[in-house]
């Protein structure tokens, strides 16, 4: 299984409609990712990361093409399989933080543990290993408003990872954060997926996030036009 | 799962606080209205029962075509064979002879020349009775304000602002001039036992009470009534027993000869209830009718509003909807969770609205509104305090509108959830 395809897109293709013309975002993507990846999404605004991100995570509807994720076709997924799949196995990481503005920082990362059924002791274990993780320990009773962005990002990671997903799709996750904090969170995720192997897929056009992917695939108007791999990402080094 | 749901119910006030105090008013304001109206209508028509046409009412068919105007030479005669008829076949009702009256009562000086004069309108019943009903149905005790209540043939009570207008006391002696049945005058001299006040405006401006003996004398009815009135025991009108026993005497008493050389059928007794008399009937259809359509026009208003307040509320919420169904939870589950909520806060917001919608009618039904001085002029039978009702109706008026239109709303609203993208639902948050 360790080098077995986690996630498989084939001609992968999402069409909107602009009225008179029509846009493809993203466009013919044929992509295979393996179990404990840290890949990115990188290109300009516009040319279909966060799409491709959400049809991965089964947010979202392909035109055409299949996406295989898990072994399981997700464009053929019911939207309770779907949610099982997401349940189960994704993390969402989003450019805004989304988090729920009435529960606490604790009950927010608390929040995948209880859809799961995680029983309590072991939920509390697992919500402040998170955000020791995070750095945020010390904030577990604060309110999402009263933290600032940088803060709510890193709540927002932390209730991705809690569940140890075996991927994690994280769209622009440092964009609102500053460079210390940036490299922080990445060099948690870096460590993540080197410990418990989970894979990451990033849609960024961060050069912080950039340096420490081991492969960036580029997209320009829909479509891959290149994918490069290094062993030895330039701030990887621990 | 359910503890987290509710905590963050409770923590949203716009989820939770703002929708109960929708429900909350709307209820109130229903159960209350409810109350109001019925009491409204339920002391009509009882005032009216109790002082006019009573649960049941006998007349002679010619006297019927134009009760209002108590046509007395058109009464009953020879009412003892009736009466002993109506106690045998319907004894659950009390039956009491009356007759209605007009007449000028004229109060003399001590020259006995007159001081006062004044048009009244009197109803005699049976006063000196020892076992007669009427001291409970008109409840005469409690209705005096001055003096006593009678207790010899000659006595009459008068209406406070009668009494005042004409300046008399009890005591006082007052000359009565009207016409008898066959159309002489008639004049009778009584004697002023006390004043009362039954808090109906048209009654206590212009009304004596005799006694229904005098009244015959004076009006040369002897052993005759312008009505029998029947009551039920427990003094509560029940409209189908009372239309029950109105069909089936009046089929048996269809072309009755009467007592009396003038009879051609149109002498022959028929009943007649409240409602089915003229006059009172439209009217209160009329009412019924009227508090029909305020009553529906409420609760559609009240379900508007909830149903609207439920539809933004779900709508509001489409983002945190997206980030639940991103991080895992089932479309179901998040829309279960929501009808969930919807119906905790409609069950509160209708339970703690129909209580106090209910304490509130409760103590305007134990204290009373005073309307006395609309009143002022009506000849309506409408007592001057009217008293809220609380019917078992009340417990669901309010509570039921209140319920489901909250819930249907988000029922309703929710189905967007179903409807988008979950990419879709929290671009909503995003923007
Ligand atoms: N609901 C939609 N209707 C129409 N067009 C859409 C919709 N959502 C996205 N698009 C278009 O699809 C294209 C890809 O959008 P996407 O959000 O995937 O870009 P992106 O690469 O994530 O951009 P950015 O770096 O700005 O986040 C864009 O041109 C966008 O305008
Ligand atoms: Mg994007």
């Amino acid at each position: 299984m360790q080098n077995s395809a986690l996630i498989k897109t084939e001609n992968l293709e999402k069409t909107y409609s602009l009225g008179l013309t029509s846009l493809k975002a993203p466009d013919d993507v044929t992509l295979t990712v393996t179990r404990g990846e840290f890949l990115g999404l990188v290109g300009p605004s516009g040319s279909g990361k966060t799409t491709l991100l959400n049809i991965i995570g089964s947010l979202d509807a392909p035109t055409s093409g299949t996406a295989e994720v898990l072994g399981r076709r997700i464009d053929s997924l019911s939207q309770k399989e779907a949610a099982g799949l997401r349940n189960g196995h994704i993390g969402f990481i989003f450019q805004t933080f989304n988090l729920l503005p009435v529960y606490t920082v604790y009950e927010n990362v608390e929040f995948p543990l209880l859809l799961q059924g995680v029983e309590s002791s072991r939920r509390r274990q697992l919500v402040e290993e998170a955000l020791e993780w995070v750095g945020l320990a010390d904030r577990a009773d604060s309110r999402p408003v009263q933290l600032s962005g940088g803060q709510g990002q890193r709540v927002a990671i932390a209730r991705a990872i809690v569940k140890k997903p075996e991927i994690v799709l994280a769209d622009e996750p440092t964009a609102n954060l500053d460079a210390a904090n940036s490299h922080h969170i990445m060099r948690t995720m870096v460590q993540l997926n080197e410990e418990l192997g989970t894979t990451f897929v990033f849609a960024t056009h961060d050069e912080k996030v950039i340096g420490y992917l081991k492969r960036k695939i580029t997209l320009i108007d829909g479509r891959i036009s290149k994918d490069e791999r290094s062993d030895q990402p330039p701030l990887a080094v621990r | 799962m359910i503890p987290f749901l509710f905590k963050g119910l409770l923590r949203d006030r716009s989820r939770s606080l703002f929708p109960f105090l929708t429900v909350f008013a709307g209820v109130v304001l229903t159960v209350f209205l409810h109350a109001w109206l019925n009491g409204v209508l339920s002391s009509l028509l009882e005032s009216t029962a109790h002082y006019s046409t009573g649960h049941i009412r006998v007349m002679t068919k010619a006297y019927a075509k134009e009760a209002d105007q108590n046509p007395n030479d058109l009464g009953l005669l020879g009412i003892d064979t009736l009466m002993t008829e109506l106690r045998r076949l319907y004894p659950d009702l009390l039956w009491t002879p009356r007759i209605k009256f007009g007449g000028l009562l004229d109060i003399p000086d001590e020259k006995g020349e007159t001081r006062a004069q004044a048009p009244v309108s009197g109803m005699a019943v049976d006063l000196l009775s020892p076992d007669s009903p009427e001291w409970r149905i008109l409840n005469i005790e409690n209705a005096i304000v001055q003096g006593r209540v009678p207790r010899n043939r000659g006595e009459i009570l008068a209406g406070v602002d009668l009494a005042a207008r004409l300046g008399i006391q009890p005591g006082d002696t007052a000359t009565f001039i009207s016409s008898t049945m066959y159309g002489s005058m008639s004049v009778m001299n009584f004697v002023i036992a006390g004043t009362v006040r039954f808090g109906i405006a048209a009654m206590d401006k212009a009304t004596v009470i005799a006694d229904l003996a005098d009244i015959q004398q004076a009006l040369d009815m002897q052993g005759g009534a312008g009505e029998i009135l029947g009551f039920f025991a427990d003094d509560l009108y029940h409209e189908d027993r009372a239309n029950a026993v109105t069909a089936v005497f009046n089929a048996c008493h269809r072309n009755d000869p009467g007592d009396s050389p003038r009879d051609t059928g149109a002498f022959s007794p028929v009943m007649g209830t409240p409602r089915t008399q003229s006059g009172l009937s439209d009217y209160l259809d009329y009412v019924d009718v009227f508090s029909g359509v305020i009553m529906g026009v409420f609760v559609v208003a009240m379900s508007i509003v909830l149903w609207n307040a439920g539809l933004t509320g779900s709508l509001r919420r489409y983002g945190e909807f997206g980030v639940r169904l991103a991080i895992g939870e089932e479309k179901e589950h998040v829309y279960v969770s929501l009808q969930a909520e919807s119906l905790m806060i409609g069950f509160a917001g209708a339970v703690a609205g129909t209580a106090t919608g209910l304490a509130a009618a409760a103590y305007t039904q134990a204290h009373g509104f005073d309307i006395g001085s609309v009143l002022k002029e009506s000849t309506m039978m409408l007592p001057n305090i009217i008293r809220a009702r609380i019917s078992p109706f009340s417990y669901v008026i309010g509570f039921l509108p209140g319920l489901l239109a909250t819930f249907l709303g988000t029922t309703i609203s929710g189905i967007g959830i179903y409807r988008r993208q979950t990419s879709e639902l929290f671009k909503e948050l995003e923007t």
